[in-house]
């Protein structure tokens, strides 16, 4: 086996450049890569582009990179919950590309399937169709859209290997696999990393061979956007 | 009197059939969960990677890993399976799902949909409503009829950018229950307790056909 570790995410994020293109899993703030993205804030990276489904809220997940204006580009599907994101592209600082969400997970997965380009009929007739092949299948249109090329994919799992084998908790895995599979270089942060031979073959979900660096993450917030319960009796 | 989202919600429910797949949108639709019939069989589906959504956990057992589409807290049930984001929307793609239900900011009469931006005032974003809506083989709005200001949603044309094109059949409102013809136009199948077709009349932009006699909605 090949071990992927890395000794922290000072090392994990080594070679994170001004104006790269980074995509980042998770969905709302559940399963995103909190250790990575504190490090990008520290590192005062700018001009980034990112790709993930939401920008984070004000104060966590992307948003505290957003707070520091080390966003150029945001490539996301619903950026509903951030205010300073909304109040940043509505006044033009930041530039936006809004996809559907089904189109933003396939471009991924076309990537690393190795498939330069996918068809969807998600947004036919619609703005974000301008400029875009439009191709008929059994009586169906249907857009052309191409798969991403990130210089770096960060992903967070609940268990990794240090082969980088990983496995995902409950819906936290949203994004994170088929990004992991997406990113030239893709780093993988864990809540807990083990020996190899510690995990299932059958129940991996993202094999080590997508990805090039693995750690431990540390001090997990887990923060809940929307905190829904019923009472007990 | 016009409905409440409660009752919108509640007299969507009763479209739902036994034995299927429902993806439920972000706001009213969310609420229908909670009227779905006894003995209706609903295997409800959440785009960010869960079949089996059960009802919100209990006070203290809330898992920030385990949430829905709106970014709440859920749980899961027996039988329950939980994937990944691209294989979410493959089956939606795939049309797997056999009924959505979302919410729309206008419908236009010939099925066309805006949710998701206005120009200048709102960025949200589409989310999954226009894979959703490209791809389900049956699709029910739920709405607001009549704006704030007193203006209608049901247009001849949408104003606002599009989510989809000629794909909605069926809307409940605070005010009726639609029908989209493929010809064109709101068919209205039923009214909301003592609304007029009149003051339905009034309330719909687009072209409404009522006939003589329209049958308040039952609950």
């Amino acid at each position: 086996m090949i071990d992927k570790t890395v000794k922290n995410v000072q090392e994990a994020c080594n070679g994170i450049e001004d104006g790269m293109t980074i995509m980042l899993g998770g969905f709302g703030l559940c399963g995103i890569p909190e250790n990575s993205i504190a490090e990008l804030v520290k590192k005062e990276v700018k001009d980034l582009t990112c790709i993930s489904n939401n920008a984070g809220v004000d104060d966590f997940g992307l948003g505290l990179l957003l707070q520091k204006k080390q966003i150029k580009k945001m490539i996301s599907s619903y950026v509903g919950e951030n205010a300073e994101f909304e109040r940043q592209l509505l006044s033009g600082e930041l530039e936006v590309e809004l996809i559907p969400q089904g189109t933003l997970a396939t471009r991924c997965m076309a990537a690393g399937y190795g498939m330069p380009a996918i068809y969807t009929p998600a947004g036919v007739g619609t703005e974000i169709a301008e400029g875009k092949e439009v191709r008929n299948f059994k009586g169906k249109d249907y857009l052309l859209e191409y798969a991403f090329d990130a210089d770096f994919a960060i992903v967070k799992a609940w268990k990794g290997d240090k082969a980088g084998n990983l496995i995902y908790r409950s819906t936290a895995r949203n994004f994170n696999p088929v990004m992991a599979m997406a990113g030239k270089i893709t780093i993988a942060e864990v809540e807990e990393l083990v020996e190899i031979g510690e995990l299932n073959p059958d129940e991996i979900h993202t094999p080590g061979i997508y990805v090039h660096r693995i750690f431990q993450g540390e001090h997990y917030e887990k923060r809940i956007e929307q905190r829904t319960v019923r009472p007990k009796n | 009197m016009a409905l409440s989202k409660e009752q919108i919600a509640q007299r969507i429910a009763k479209e739902i059939k036994n034995n299927s797949y429902v993806n439920l949108g972000i706001g009213i639709p969310t609420l229908v969960a909670n009227y779905i019939p006894e003995g209706v069989n609903v295997v409800l589906q959440s785009e960010n990677g869960l079949l089996g959504m059960g009802p919100f956990p209990f006070e203290g057992s809330e898992d920030p890993d385990l949430i829905n589409a709106g970014k709440q807290t859920i749980t899961t049930l027996p039988g329950s399976a939980v994937f990944d984001s691209a294989l979410s929307f493959g089956m939606i793609r795939a049309q797997k799902v056999d009924l959505t239900i979302l919410g729309a900011m206008e419908v236009s009469e010939s099925g066309d949909i805006a949710n998701w931006k206005i120009p200048g005032k709102m960025v949200k974003g589409m989310g999954g409503a226009m894979d959703l809506v490209a791809s389900a083989k049956n699709i029910i709005v739920a709405m607001q009829q009549v704006n704030k200001s007193g203006e209608s949603k049901l247009l001849a044309e949408c104003t606002l950018p599009l989510t989809g094109v000629k794909c909605i059949k069926k809307i409940v409102t605070e005010l009726g229950v639609y029908e989209i013809l493929p010809e064109g136009g709101f068919q209205l199948l039923e009214r909301a307790p003592g609304v007029s077709v009149e003051e339905i009349r009034t309330a719909t932009a687009g072209k409404l056909i009522a006939d003589e006699n329209i049958p308040e909605m039952v609950f």
